[in-house]
């Protein structure tokens, strides 16, 4: 049946007008959801990550942690596309391996993310679509160093996320609040709090979360279930 | 003088608009569009009846804007009719007008409305506006010549089947269809076969979550079951996160009396029975 927009107004069908060459584009890159959080105490790190791999309206799959271990020290959290988010983690657990051998030591977080910023700044015409947080203990030094609370939200949920960790880690827009530092297990509640609220009302964010706590001990990782639906 | 009121939508917008996509867009921002739901809907015919089911979540983009909306609107009380608005907002406004069209035709014939005629008046209005009124939808109902099961399209078709499903979580519910439906089921059976249907659409599907609602139509009766099952528990949070007075800083306070006379005094008694 022929549509009415086929027909002009007086009538007559339409000339068909060619709009010139239509591109279709190729995208090299999906969107598979997640969202990760770090945050940093005193004397611990956590990174934490959700583990639904979406693509659409679909889930891919319900336990796919963002969470890679680099080091005993070291966690990084990476989300966006997926397919980039394995080629990255395969090429820093690669030159992980190579300073290791040259310099016969292991990489400092500090050093880690200094090389990520490298690694990505080679890409910068053609980007990996992952969003990134590093989280870790550096080694102790002898001096007094500066140090306070420091937390970051990436991912899908991010927008949701760091404004509530703004107010409940860093004080902000707060007046008359004991400003304490923060202690681990306040931590570690606060990040399952916060994820169980994302949970509610971001599609990408739920099936589970995967905390990994990093300490002078070790890493050490806590699974939480979330909403599946 | 009826003659003279513009009829239908008024386009005059439309290039207006066209500019202002453009001139955005050459900025690097894009218009906002009409909100999707994302939605799990389904329907099936058992043997006393229409069973009519929905999820509860309604999307923005990505982001669920209502954790518990109804999406099973009623047509008309007195004759059992159901539908179920599927992916637009448009849907509220399309069942108003269905409701009072059902209503005033009905007093025009002089007979109970029939399901078949809701299904042409709806298919007719939506084909007149070429699809440009987003709605999907599934009617459902119970009349003179039984239960029957329609669903249409934004562009104005429509199918009579003995179940059905629409919304993007339609794929998920229909493969329950196709394992367990069978013809004239009790109504337990066929209650949890639609329930079953839902929960894989929300499950399954991003744009589908919370509760299932049902609404079982038969001749004699119309259930309508709000939150009849809830498949997924809010998860419970650890800590708390209340605020004392004082906490949000006064920046500036500025107090203006407002001089008031009292000019009459009146009471009026509340009927309390």
């Amino acid at each position: 049946m022929i549509s009415a927009q086929a027909y002009g107004g007086n009538g007559k069908v339409k000339e068909y007008h060619y709009t010139g060459p239509v591109e279709h584009k190729f995208s090299p890159y999906a969107f598979n959801g997640g969202t990760v959080l770090a945050v940093a105490g005193e004397d611990f790190a956590l990174v934490a990550s959700d583990t639904r791999l979406s693509e659409g309206y679909s889930i891919h799959s319900r336990d796919s942690p963002k969470c890679y271990k680099l080091t005993d020290t070291t966690v990084i959290g990476c989300s966006g596309f997926h397919g980039d988010c394995l080629t990255l983690t395969k090429i820093i657990e690669a030159r992980l391996k190579m300073y290791k051998h040259s310099n016969n030591k292991s990489m400092t977080s500090g050093a880690i993310a200094a090389m990520l910023s490298t690694i990505l700044y080679g890409r910068r015409f053609f980007p990996y679509y992952v969003y990134n947080i590093i989280g870790g203990l550096d080694e102790e030094g002898d001096s007094e160093t500066y140090k306070q609370d420091t937390y970051k939200a990436g991912g899908s949920a991010s927008a949701m996320l760091q404004p509530l960790l703004d107010n409940q880690i860093g004080f902000k827009n707060m007046e008359n609040v004991e400003q304490l530092p923060l202690s681990q297990e306040k931590a570690v509640q606060l990040v399952k709090d916060v994820f169980i609220s994302a949970a509610e009302r971001d599609v990408y964010t739920g099936d589970a979360l995967k905390i990994c706590i990093i300490t002078k001990e070790g890493v050490r990782e806590e699974i939480v279930p979330l909403r599946k639906d | 003088l009826l003659h003279n009121l513009p009829q239908g939508f008024s386009f005059e917008n439309t290039r207006r608009n066209a500019v202002l996509e453009a001139n955005l867009s050459e900025k690097g921002y894009s218009a906002p569009n009409a909100r999707k739901t994302g939605t799990t809907i389904a329907g099936l015919i058992f043997k006393d009846g229409v069973i009519l089911g929905a999820d509860t979540r309604a999307t923005d983009d990505m982001v669920v804007a209502d954790k518990n909306c109804m999406k099973i609107h009623y047509i008309s009380l007195s004759e059992t009719f159901f539908t179920l608005p599927g992916v637009a907002a448009d849907a509220d406004v399309t069942t108003q007008m269905m409701s009072s069209n059902v209503e005033l035709h009905s007093l025009s014939t002089g007979r109970p409305p029939l399901v078949a005629m809701v299904t042409r008046q709806l298919k007719q209005m939506l084909f007149r506006y070429q699809g440009h009124i987003g709605s999907s939808l599934i009617v459902g109902g119970v009349d003179v010549n039984g239960p029957q099961l329609y669903s249409i399209y934004p562009h104005g078709s429509y199918d009579k089947l003995p179940f059905l499903t629409m919304g993007s979580g339609a794929a998920s519910a229909i493969s329950v269809f196709e394992d367990r439906y069978k013809p004239n089921m009790e109504l337990e059976e066929a209650k949890q076969l639609v329930r079953d249907a839902i929960t894989a659409g929300i499950f399954c599907d991003l744009g589908s979550g919370s509760n299932v609602d049902l609404c079982v139509i038969t001749d004699k009766t119309v259930d309508y079951l709000r939150g009849y099952d809830q498949p997924v528990q809010k998860g419970m949070r650890g800590g708390t996160y209340r605020y004392k007075p004082g906490t949000t800083a006064v920046l500036t306070k500025t107090v203006t009396p407002l001089p008031l006379d009292v000019v009459d005094e009146s009471v009026q008694v509340m009927d309390t029975e």
